[in-house]
């Protein structure tokens, strides 16, 4: 599992990237209300913003954490989006991202260095 | 961390040792939540009971220099409000208004026999005290109250756990004020609050503030509320936040409050004679050009405050000046401004969120049924 500064989590799954966000980013939003996804298919740019969640204080984006192709998003978010706080390491996953080369995750912390981030 | 600008709850030791997350709000560090979180609280003081502090409100005294008749008719020339009417040991709702009939401040107060207890909203407060002082001095003395505690005990569940602790309050009913003792200390207690739900606020001395909140906590129903829960309860019970939903520009009218104007300033010897009465008076009579309704979005998305509404025809028609997620409705509510021919309950209007044009319904308010003691 990989880290990055916006608290969002990255786990290899074959070739695709799946993107989600940290139970320290989870308890910080509160209770999430609603998530919007993008559509799939579609081709994101690192930084572009790709995901909404509302949570009872605020609305707040996910960013792309690297170029790629959106292959499949977590519909079951739509209808239950308090698995963000339920389960965010697990099943409140938000997209799958096809990238080029998986070495681009080189580049992000390990739970280490995210530990040390947050702490 | 710590804002030297930023004043301290009385409790605030104790906000932080129930693990209370402190922001600043109105001038205070405020608890927005505990580690329940805002939707765990919210849900528990519509089904047991919750206490918040509210100890930043204004607490007023006003006590009359000759009688209370004088001061009555003094306060009822400050908004568009039956103060003589109001018996002894009831309280009412009021709004100060200004010249050009708009809301300076919505308030409560109460006809305590030998002076009126007022509170007011904390981001007012001081101008409240000025203009008081101001419009008042005659016929009164204005005591701004800075060493009591306010505490709000909110729930299905309130009557039971205060009675408990002062069977005194068992009889009241919802708008009645009482002064009954706990350990030795007199409360101020009003059944009346701003979730919707049955309810007491009550002040009392700092010096018993924190053994009284403790007993609060301690009863089984009871868990601290913070000022997120505050405002999603308040939203669905289509209550007004000063400042979002009411200002100097909305008039009482306009903001449908038509129900705290009562006859007797609209009608016969006491009619007017509050600041705005001229607008005031012609738009109840015609009916005002927009006015606040209740919106429910077709979506999940909340709509918060700011959203823009526009007809299906894509006319700019109004505004969000207060939206977020319901729990209790477990959906989205939001309440805002728009024209009168707009405003009929059942009209789907457009709101505008990132940029996408979502469908949103006039709707009835509250969102959530009201469960005063009556």
């Amino acid at each position: 599992m990989k880290y990055t500064e916006d608290h969002e989590w990255l786990r290899v799954d074959g070739d695709l990237v799946v993107v989600g966000i940290t139970e320290h980013a989870a308890t910080q939003l509160g209770d999430v209300v609603f998530v919007e996804l993008p559509e799939t298919e579609t081709m994101v740019a690192s930084g572009d913003e790709v995901v909404v969640i509302e949570s009872v204080k605020a609305a707040s984006d996910i960013l792309a954490p690297v170029d790629g192709e959106i292959v499949e998003v977590n519909l079951k978010l739509l209808d239950a989006p308090g698995l963000v706080n339920d389960d965010p390491l697990g099943a409140a996953w938000f997209f799958k991202i096809k990238v080029d080369d998986l070495a681009v995750l080189d580049q992000f912390m390990d739970e280490d260095q995210y530990n040390d981030l947050i702490a | 961390m710590a804002d030297p600008e930023l004043k301290r709850l009385s409790l605030h030791d104790l906000h932080v040792a129930l693990g209370g997350k402190m922001v600043p709000f109105a001038g205070y560090e405020m608890p927005v939540q505990y580690p329940a979180g805002v939707m765990k609280e919210h849900l528990h003081t519509r089904s047991a009971a919750g206490v918040f502090d509210v100890s930043h409100m204004g607490q007023v005294i006003l006590r009359p220099k000759t009688d209370m008749v004088a001061l009555a008719l003094a306060f009822e020339a400050m908004m568009p409000v039956d103060v003589l009417g109001l018996a002894e040991g009831r309280q009412r709702y009021g709004l100060f208004t200004n010249d050009t009939g708009g809301i300076i401040d919505d308030l409560m107060f109460a006809n305590c026999g030998d002076h009126l207890f007022v509170v007011v909203n904390a981001a007012c407060k001081e101008a409240d005290v000025a203009h008081m002082r101001a419009c008042l001095s005659d016929v009164a003395t204005v005591e701004y109250i800075e060493n009591r505690v306010l505490l709000a005990l909110q729930g299905p569940q309130a009557g039971e756990v205060l009675a408990r602790l002062v069977p005194k309050v068992f009889a009241m009913r919802f708008m009645d004020v009482a002064r009954p003792v706990w350990n030795g200390c007199e409360i101020w207690v009003s059944r009346s609050g701003y979730t919707g739900e049955d309810g007491f606020e009550i002040s009392l001395p700092e010096s018993s503030a924190e053994a009284f909140a403790k007993t609060l906590l301690d009863q089984p129903e009871v868990m601290p509320i913070g000022l997120g829960a505050r405002d999603s309860l308040r939203l669905e019970a289509g209550l007004c936040l000063y400042g979002h939903d009411i200002e100097t520009m909305t008039s009482p009218v306009e903001a449908s409050l038509n129900w705290a104007l009562q006859k007797s300033r609209r009608i016969g010897d006491r009619a007017g004679g509050f600041p705005g009465a001229d607008r005031i008076l012609a738009e109840f009579a015609a009916g005002p050009k927009r006015l606040r309704v209740g919106l429910r979005p077709e979506g999940r998305a909340p709509m918060r405050e700011g959203t823009e509404l526009f007809t299906i025809d894509g006319d700019r028609i109004g505004i969000v000046t207060s939206g977020g997620f319901g729990p209790s409705v477990e959906a989205p509510v939001a309440m805002g401004y728009v024209f009168a021919s707009s405003a009929t309950v059942g009209t789907v209007l457009l709101g505008e969120v990132r940029g996408k044009r979502l469908a949103v319904t006039v709707c009835d308010l509250p969102f959530y049924p009201t469960r005063y003691k009556r």
